[in-house]
């Protein structure tokens, strides 16, 4: 055909009914009516970065040690840490200090989890919630009390998030893969403490195991 | 006031009141109309272009997402008007009614219906009157689109140059040599048109297509249809033709430093000229509004009026020239810039010209009686002589630049 072949690909493609695009969502007209057709989304990538999460040890204490490390990272200064010693007969932390205000502006957040990266304890990680929606700029400050995992050891379903099923599994991705500082050697090592309902999180397996899936 | 308006028996005699309002109504229904369609023209557009890259597109505001372009349109007027501060504030601020206001004017020329059937020729009785479906239709009509499509240009290019910026007087730049170029090609090919046709009223030429072989696009030889389509698509700066606005080179080419409702009325101008265009390419070629008409029989669709009938028409023959415009669209990728001023002047231009030679010859050789043949091979000759010295002079001119050292 030439010249002319393209013009055949495209009019072959316009007949196709696979369609690559998901329905994201079908919105709430969809939603009321129950239609999870309509409502769909892909699955994400488990080191996705999203809304961060406060972790806690497997017996329930904080893991923030309120250093601020995480504050001077940040390369949109959105995160506000302020740390207090910890009150020696009722601690909120094993350490001296513990994060006492901790607070992250998420018009400014650009997710680029270089607090993850910088956290001694592994206290801040990602979950896999990009979804932000506010009305206004106070609603957009997350503070400690949203931050914090539940006592199951899960990120906690605001009332104006949408999570879907299985996706509050996955809140350390980034972190196990960067530890430390995302050098191969360390590919496979466990270098990171228990978690709050998940105990010593395994590490991702190891690249050529993960091609191999791939293929 | 006869010799412009004579060719629409409304106008004819005295003015009453009657005409006055059905014309005012043509303004009205052909003004809405082009809003609408242009509207549906941007849904159908991203639908189609979606569907050619397996993609849903949009969806979401109102049934098929039909209401999306509302949306946008809305969500542009809400937006802030941005003046920049080296622009040159009044030309500025007039560049894009330049560009949109011709894009309307042009469509008052096409006809957009009428009763083609039992010898009326397009007439339908509006309020007893006896009447055009078509806004204007002067003796000059075809020149009269060209002349606003040549109009266009300085919307587009003021637009850049008033900008203060240096992108957008790039584009700017790029769009007015090319709708120059391209504007001889678009002109020589309707010429065609026009010689075989004899009339230059857009009604008169619809009216000689009574049937499928009366088509001007049979009856002129396929060439000059070929030429003007890709004319047009560089005259609208359409893909493959839209280095105007090419987004990789020039940001967003004349209308980078446009926001709010002016870039709306650019892109509002963009669509509407496309379909300006297509509905023009249907009256010059396609028999407009007459019903299709193969060796006698007359195709009908049911349960339409005849006064109906032609708009039905139209609407399906410019459909399929906007589907192939957006088919252009998601398949041709965009020429280089010299090869786009190779295609115009040396490809488009020297052979629309021939053509109408050709034509002009057949019908001196018809009226004086001479043979047909000989004046076809005679006329072939000269034309392969003219294309003959046409590329001689071009491999000179291309080794004096080697010779210069050129890179092409």
């Amino acid at each position: 055909m030439g010249y002319f072949g393209g013009f055949l690909v495209t009019l072959r493609q316009h007949g196709y009914k696979n369609k690559v695009t998901t329905q994201y969502s079908g919105g709430r007209v969809f939603r009321r009516k129950n239609r999870d057709d309509k409502d769909q989304k892909i699955d994400k990538p488990e080191r996705l970065h999203g809304r961060h999460v406060l972790n806690r040890y497997e017996d329930g204490m904080e893991k923030c040690i309120g250093c601020e490390l995480c504050a001077g990272v940040c390369p949109a200064r959105c995160i506000y840490v302020r740390g207090r010693d910890n009150d020696p007969d009722n601690p909120t932390s094993p350490g001296e200090r513990f994060g006492f205000v901790y607070e992250i502006n998420y018009l400014r957040c650009i997710h680029c989890d270089l607090c993850v990266e910088a956290c001694p304890t592994e206290a801040i990680t990602e979950t896999k919630l990009f979804e932000f929606s506010f009305t206004n700029r106070k609603d957009a400050i997350y503070t400690k009390a949203e931050l914090l995992v539940g006592d199951d050891g899960k990120p906690q379903h605001l009332p104006w998030e949408d999570w879907r099923e299985g996706e509050d599994e996955h809140t350390s991705g980034w972190m196990r893969a960067t530890a430390p500082s995302g050098d191969a050697t360390f590919e496979g090592t466990v270098a990171w403490s228990g978690e709050l309902g998940y105990g010593v999180r395994a590490p991702e397996p190891a690249q050529d195991v993960r091609d191999e899936e791939d293929n | 006031m006869d010799a412009i308006l004579a060719v629409d028996p409304l106008l004819e005699g005295n003015l009453l009141w009657t005409p006055l309002l059905i014309v005012l109504l043509k303004v009205l229904v052909v003004f809405v109309v082009g809003l609408v369609a242009t509207m549906l023209m941007v849904w159908f557009e991203r639908k189609v272009i979606a569907g050619m890259q397996n993609r849903v597109g949009p969806n979401k505001a109102g049934p098929f997402g039909l209401l999306q372009t509302l949306a946008d349109g809305t969500k542009l007027f809400l937006k802030e008007d941005l003046i920049p501060e080296r622009a040159d504030r009044f030309v500025f601020k007039l560049a894009p009614y330049l560009a949109f206001v011709p894009a309307f004017l042009a469509f008052a020329i096409i006809p957009l219906g009428g009763d083609y059937r039992n010898g009326n020729g397009g007439m339908v009785e509006l309020f007893g009157h006896q009447t055009r479906v078509q806004l204007a239709d002067p003796p000059v009509g075809v020149l009269f689109a060209l002349a606003i499509s040549a109009i266009a240009v300085y919307g587009i290019m003021l637009a850049g140059w008033a900008s203060g910026s240096k992108y957008p007087l790039l584009g700017s730049v790029r769009a007015s040599a090319q709708m120059v170029s391209y504007e001889a090609a678009l002109g020589l090919s309707v010429a065609c048109v026009l010689l075989v046709a004899g009339t230059m009223s857009t009604s008169g030429i619809v009216n000689l297509q009574g049937s499928v072989g009366n088509w001007n696009v049979v009856t002129t030889g396929f060439v000059p249809f070929f030429i003007f389509v890709i004319a047009a698509t560089a005259e609208l700066n359409r893909p493959p033709f839209d280095l105007v606005e090419a987004e990789q080179e020039l940001v967003g080419g004349f209308n980078t430093e446009y926001a709010s409702i002016r870039f709306a009325l650019f892109y509002l101008a963009e669509f509407m000229n496309t379909i300006t265009m297509s509905a023009l390419i249907v009256t010059l070629f396609f028999g407009g509004p007459q019903p299709v008409s193969i060796g006698g029989t007359t195709l009908d669709i049911p349960l339409i009026p005849n006064a109906l009938e032609g708009t039905v028409w139209l609407l399906l023959k410019v459909l399929v020239f906007l589907y192939i415009y957006v088919w252009f669209r998601a398949t041709l990728p965009r020429f280089r810039y010299d090869q786009l001023m190779d295609l115009g002047w040396k490809v488009l231009i020297p052979a629309s010209l021939g053509w109408f030679m050709l034509l002009a010859a057949q019908r001196v050789g018809e009226d004086a009686g001479w043979d047909r043949i000989v004046v076809t091979l005679v006329t072939a000759l000269v034309l392969i002589g003219g294309y003959t010295l046409l590329q001689l002079a071009m491999k000179v001119s291309r080794d004096n630049r080697d010779r210069d050292g050129a890179s092409f």
